[in-house]
């Protein structure tokens, strides 16, 4: 029974961070339709950030909650900035192109920002610093569960309860959800989609920073490809929820978190990748809309 | 109050219309009659800024307003509620009320302004929290026509109100057209197929065919010319 309930925390934890970087996948598809394939480096930038903002802090002994604190920041405002800039380089001169070509630009993108970590950082895998202290009060359980995945699920879980605030309740909120719904009124009762577009790519973008640091000091260590694996498996969770809807980014994280932490731990950690890939297939098949996603339906 | 000179505007390799001139007065309802496809919803679209004009001049209370986004047309005080209505589907009545006032900020006048389309519109204040999309083809039209109103609109474009409606609820949105005109003395652009109704509330009327402005004049003399009568009158 404990090690059931371990697979269920450390699936819980893993698939709390796909759901953060499904978030961004989900609802930048929501607004313009398309799928952003450098979200994935993005969140790699957030780490790397973070890694060398925390290095840099702890050279100069500042203490562990500031370092944390301060890394997160600038991994979401560095990731934000990021995120911003591409939307407008790679994506906005193709508002009006045929719906492949923003496709392609996205994963020349991906490609590009690869590469450039690769080169200006280096291509050797770096060792994170450990962040979050084993807690004292989770000694009794630690066997089972780790004060990290505390932290992580935490952490994700006021993310999701502030991304929520921020779609239901805000005026800015609002605007997003009527420009995903229906574009051109959008434009005519003067929300300038533009503007909604990139705090689209802004809030996505800082969540998949978050993700970064929290992943990064999970498993301890970065480098420049972490990126494309961690993109495709929260893509696939966004697939898995019903790509567009917030929820279901959610639900398709935790779903394939909680699927590969089983297969890891009752069948063999060789083939975590196969399960959670196939879980994909299995979804495109039987419902492609995903499992909270609606079919395109339009009433004319 | 608003002018359209000479102007052209289109999709792609295809010209929708060619050569529009259109003149509005403040406080008057005008309405654009023509057949499917001539060039109506062109027409407001490229008022609202949505479709760009290829040439010409909009000019509105003197000022060149072509070139402007569609945010800062609604800011103007230019408002349209759209053919097929486009109410936000997933979003409450309530919300889609508060998206026709975005680009205002006080909440007092508002609020105000919320009861006031629902005094106009009773059956919206019952289904307040209700999603968009559930509404009735006549209910989704009375909130689209809510939400423009919303934004204040000096000058209101509606494209075919009566599309699709039962003719009870035909008659009671062109009461509410009217009351808009009088009460507020919002201007209003009508755009129809249903000619007779349009040109009995409207003051003047313009008819459009394959992108050109036809004819115009007086809702009276249009009423009457033989040829109007014949192919948009059905008598």
């Amino acid at each position: 029974m404990d090690y059931f309930i371990e697979l269920f925390c450390s699936g819980l934890t893993r698939g709390a961070i796909y759901a953060l970087i499904a978030l961004g996948y989900t609802m930048v598809y929501g607004i313009i339709g398309l799928i952003n394939f450098a979200h994935g480096e993005i969140y790699m930038i957030g780490a790397f950030t973070s890694f060398i903002v925390a290095t840099v802090l702890s050279i100069y002994g500042f203490p562990l909650l500031a370092i944390v604190v301060l890394a997160g920041l600038a991994a979401v405002v560095w990731s934000s900035a990021y995120g911003y800039t591409v939307e407008k380089i790679a994506y906005k001169p193709l508002r009006h192109a045929p719906r492949l070509s923003p496709l392609i630009s996205a994963i020349g993108m991906s490609i590009f920002l690869q590469n450039y970590v690769l080169l200006a950082q280096t291509s050797d895998f770096l060792p994170f610093p450990t962040l979050i202290p084993e807690f004292a009060f989770m000694e009794p359980v630690a066997h089972i569960v780790g004060s990290t995945d505390i932290v992580i699920l935490i952490t994700t879980t006021i993310m999701m309860l502030i991304l929520t605030v921020v779609i239901k309740g805000t005026k800015v909120g609002k605007a997003m959800r009527a420009t995903s719904q229906d574009r051109t009124m959008a434009m005519l009762v003067g929300i300038n989609v533009n503007r909604i577009i990139s705090v689209t790519f802004i809030i996505g973008s800082a969540l998949a920073a978050v993700g970064g640091l929290l992943i990064a000091s999970h498993i301890g260590q970065i480098n420049f490809f972490i990126g494309f694996l961690a993109g495709i498996k929260a893509f696939t969770a966004a697939v898995l929820g019903g790509i567009g809807s917030i929820p279901g980014a959610v639900l398709g994280g935790l779903v394939l978190g909680l699927t590969e932490s089983f297969a890891t731990g009752y069948v063999s950690s060789d083939y975590e990748d196969v399960f959670a890939f196939s879980l994909l297939v299995f979804i495109l098949i039987f419902k492609p809309s995903g499992l909270l996603g609606k079919a395109e339906t339009k009433k004319v | 109050m608003l002018k359209l000179e000479n102007i052209q505007a289109g999709y792609g390799n295809i010209l929708a219309i060619k050569d529009v001139d259109i003149e509005i007065n403040e406080g008057e309802i005008i309405t654009l009659i023509g057949a499917n496809g001539a060039g109506k919803s062109t027409t407001l679209m490229t008022i609202s800024g949505v479709v760009p004009a290829r040439s010409g001049r909009i000019l509105f209370n003197g000022r060149e307003i072509q070139k402007a986004e569609p945010d800062e047309i609604v800011r103007m005080g230019i408002c349209q509620v759209p053919e097929g209505r486009h109410i936000f589907p997933q979003l409450t009545v309530k919300e889609n009320l508060d998206m026709g006032a975005f680009l205002r900020n006080d909440t007092k006048e508002i609020r105000r302004d919320i009861e006031y389309v629902f005094s106009l519109f009773p059956i919206l204040a019952e289904r307040r929290g209700q999603d968009g999309g559930t509404l009735s083809g006549g209910e989704q039209q009375m909130l689209a026509m809510s939400r423009a109103l919303m934004a204040r609109p000096k000058l209101l474009l509606l494209d075919e109100p009566s599309m699709g409606l039962a003719p009870l609820v035909i008659r009671q949105i062109f009461e509410i057209i009217k009351q808009i005109n009088a009460e507020n003395n919002t201007t209003i652009f009508l755009v129809e197929q249903n000619a007779n109704q349009a040109l009995h509330i409207a003051d003047r009327g313009y008819v459009i065919e394959n992108g050109r402005i036809a004819l115009s004049g007086s809702a009276e003399a249009l009423l009457k010319n033989t040829e109007i009568q014949k192919a948009y009158l059905g008598i």
